[in-house]
């Protein structure tokens, strides 16, 4: 849906530049949400306007449905921008029209007739749950509110695609998982493709299929969802990963174990392993004591996956077997220190 | 206290000078509003940037506002006389006024418009709006409040410049001050001048101000 070809964006200040996108590549699909996350100053705000040529990339293509958003002339842009829906960080709505009016804008400039217009903006507002607020302005909404209509007016003239600038940045985490949750409802029931920037790594876990890492201008890592959280291969991730999933074990925990009779474990359990009894089964079939040390369950999108770092004790040879035995199964085991 | 003599000089020198300041408002803000949005919108980043045409109109604009009143009433003399057929008179004296309000205005207005939120613009853009949707339908709107309140700092300025207008036959309050307040000596005239000159301010000014705060909607 979105293909983005060696994207490079720089900025000159006097003599310096900067490159604020650096030979970006990226390939969205329809339908899917896809992320990029990265640190504020990393290139995202960037990346998400050059998509709609609010910003000017000096090289590289963009095609929003197969068409080559850096090729057409002024007119053509407007028409393509059209079908391309954008909601904002601070939702950018307009303060002297009501929410009725603010939905309406869009389709104004699109052309459509007047009577069509209220069948489609009381459709929209019902959408996003806002039919009581039509008369209302913007200074009487709440932020989450805001954004709904910031949404209602993305969505107004039936974009192909929706780009989200931090649209849950500027929210409380209540409000951020209920706006998240009408994008995804929206995702599911129109087929929405959505292009999701954010600082935050819990808003990509909670909706994302996909995700990229941007650092600097470039892209460091890029995979589905759960293979970035679960094995995340750049240090970048690791570090955006950690702030949500904190499977750092306390300190005076690893000492009190130091000395201790056995190997410490990591095991990462995905999907439907993180369903399964195989600690039990472990107890069961060797001669070994499991001491459980640390455990938490977390959901990427709609898929639990559970981490537990444990300690084996006992012979040896059994420590060799069970361990051999977690590596068969369908897991992620890590040995943190080995006797 | 005066004769009705008197008081219809005064009734009609106040028609004067609201008919002159008026007529200047409506023809300045008219000239001076197109303007503004152009100074804004050629600006660099902005939807119609145009630094040359920025430049050349800034300029024109400063090199207005840097001429004194007084000065710029007499130097356009043959230009006043080639509009309205003389350069005596209230109808001569709108367009001085109007000139010297041109650069005024364009200046409120720019700073009116620079008030709007960058952000809403860049949605507008997003949604596929033209410069021209943008300016009518996203700045003028959105700065209305901040264009109302202008329009009154020049309906004001243009009260006092009126006065001075009277000054060299412009009629309107000012002259009557002159003629009769100052030249005959006449006090009692003058201070009713002046009482009515504040009066029209203060009344100008809250009414604009109940204006712009009852279309702002923030």
């Amino acid at each position: 849906m979105i293909k983005i070809h060696h994207l490079t964006k720089i900025y000159t200040d006097g003599q310096r530049e900067l490159r604020a996108l650096d030979d970006v590549s990226l390939h969205i699909k329809p339908g899917e949400i896809f992320g990029i996350i990265g640190l504020s100053g990393a290139g995202k705000s960037t990346l998400v306007r050059c998509i709609n040529m609010l910003e000017r990339p000096q090289e590289g293509q963009v095609l929003v449905n197969g068409i080559d958003m850096t090729a057409l002339n002024k007119g053509d842009l407007r028409k393509a921008r059209q079908k391309i829906g954008m909601i904002f960080q601070h939702f950018n709505l307009l303060s002297s029209r009501t929410v009725f009016g603010n939905v309406a804008f869009p389709l104004e400039i699109t052309g459509v007739p007047k009577a069509e217009i209220r069948e489609r903006v009381y459709e929209l507002l019902r959408l996003v749950g806002l039919e009581d607020k039509a008369d209302s302005y913007p200074a009487q909404l709440s932020g989450g509110q805001k954004q709904r209509v910031g949404i209602a007016r993305a969505l107004a003239n039936r974009p192909e695609v929706l780009l989200c600038d931090e649209a849950t940045s500027a929210l409380d985490p209540e409000t951020t998982t209920a706006v998240l949750e009408l994008l995804q409802d929206i995702n599911r029931k129109m087929g929405l493709t959505i292009l999701l920037i954010t600082h935050e790594m819990p808003v990509i876990q909670q909706v994302c299929d996909r995700v990229a890492v941007i650092e600097n201008g470039r892209i460091v890592e890029c995979g589905p969802v759960l293979d970035v959280f679960t094995r995340p291969e750049t240090e970048e991730a690791r570090r955006l990963v950690r702030g949500v999933i904190d499977i750092e074990i306390p300190p005076d925990l690893l000492e009190q174990h130091a000395n201790g009779d056995g190997p410490l474990l990591k095991i990462s359990f995905i999907g439907d392993s993180a369903g399964k009894p195989i600690m039990g089964a472990l107890m069961q079939r060797f001669p070994v004591m499991v001491n459980i040390l640390f455990g938490r369950i977390d959901h990427v999108k709609d898929t639990p996956f559970g981490t537990l770092v444990v300690q084996l004790s006992g012979e040896s040879e059994a420590i060799a077997k069970a361990t051999e035995f977690l590596a068969g199964q369908d897991l992620h085991v890590e040995v943190l220190r080995d006797v | 206290m005066f004769n009705p003599m008197v008081w219809r000089l005064i009734w009609q020198a106040t028609g004067e000078t609201l008919y002159m300041v008026g007529v200047a408002v409506v023809l300045a803000e008219a000239v001076g509003l197109p303007l503004g949005i152009i100074l804004v919108t050629t600006e660099r980043g902005h939807i119609l940037e145009n630094p040359l045409v920025n430049r050349v109109l800034a300029t024109i604009i400063n090199i207005g506002r840097s001429i004194p009143f007084i000065i710029l009433m007499v130097a356009i003399i043959p230009f006043t006389r080639m509009l309205v057929g003389t350069s005596i008179g209230t109808t001569a004296a709108m367009v001085p006024l109007t000139v010297a309000a041109i650069p005024f205005v364009a200046r409120l207005v720019e700073t009116a418009l620079k008030e709007v939120d960058g952000g809403v613009v860049e949605a507008a853009l997003a949604l596929g709006a033209s410069p021209f949707e943008i300016i009518w339908k996203v700045l003028i709107p959105e700065a209305l409040p901040s264009l109302v309140s202008g329009v009154t700092i020049t309906a004001v300025n243009l009260i006092g410049y009126s006065a001075m207008a009277g000054a060299v036959g412009g009629g309107g309050l000012g002259d009557l001050a002159v003629r009769y307040g100052y030249q005959r000596f006449r006090t009692d005239i003058m201070l009713a001048t002046v009482i009515i000159l504040i009066v029209l301010v203060q009344a100008m000014q809250s009414l604009g101000d109940w204006a712009s705060k009852s279309l702002s909607k923030k």
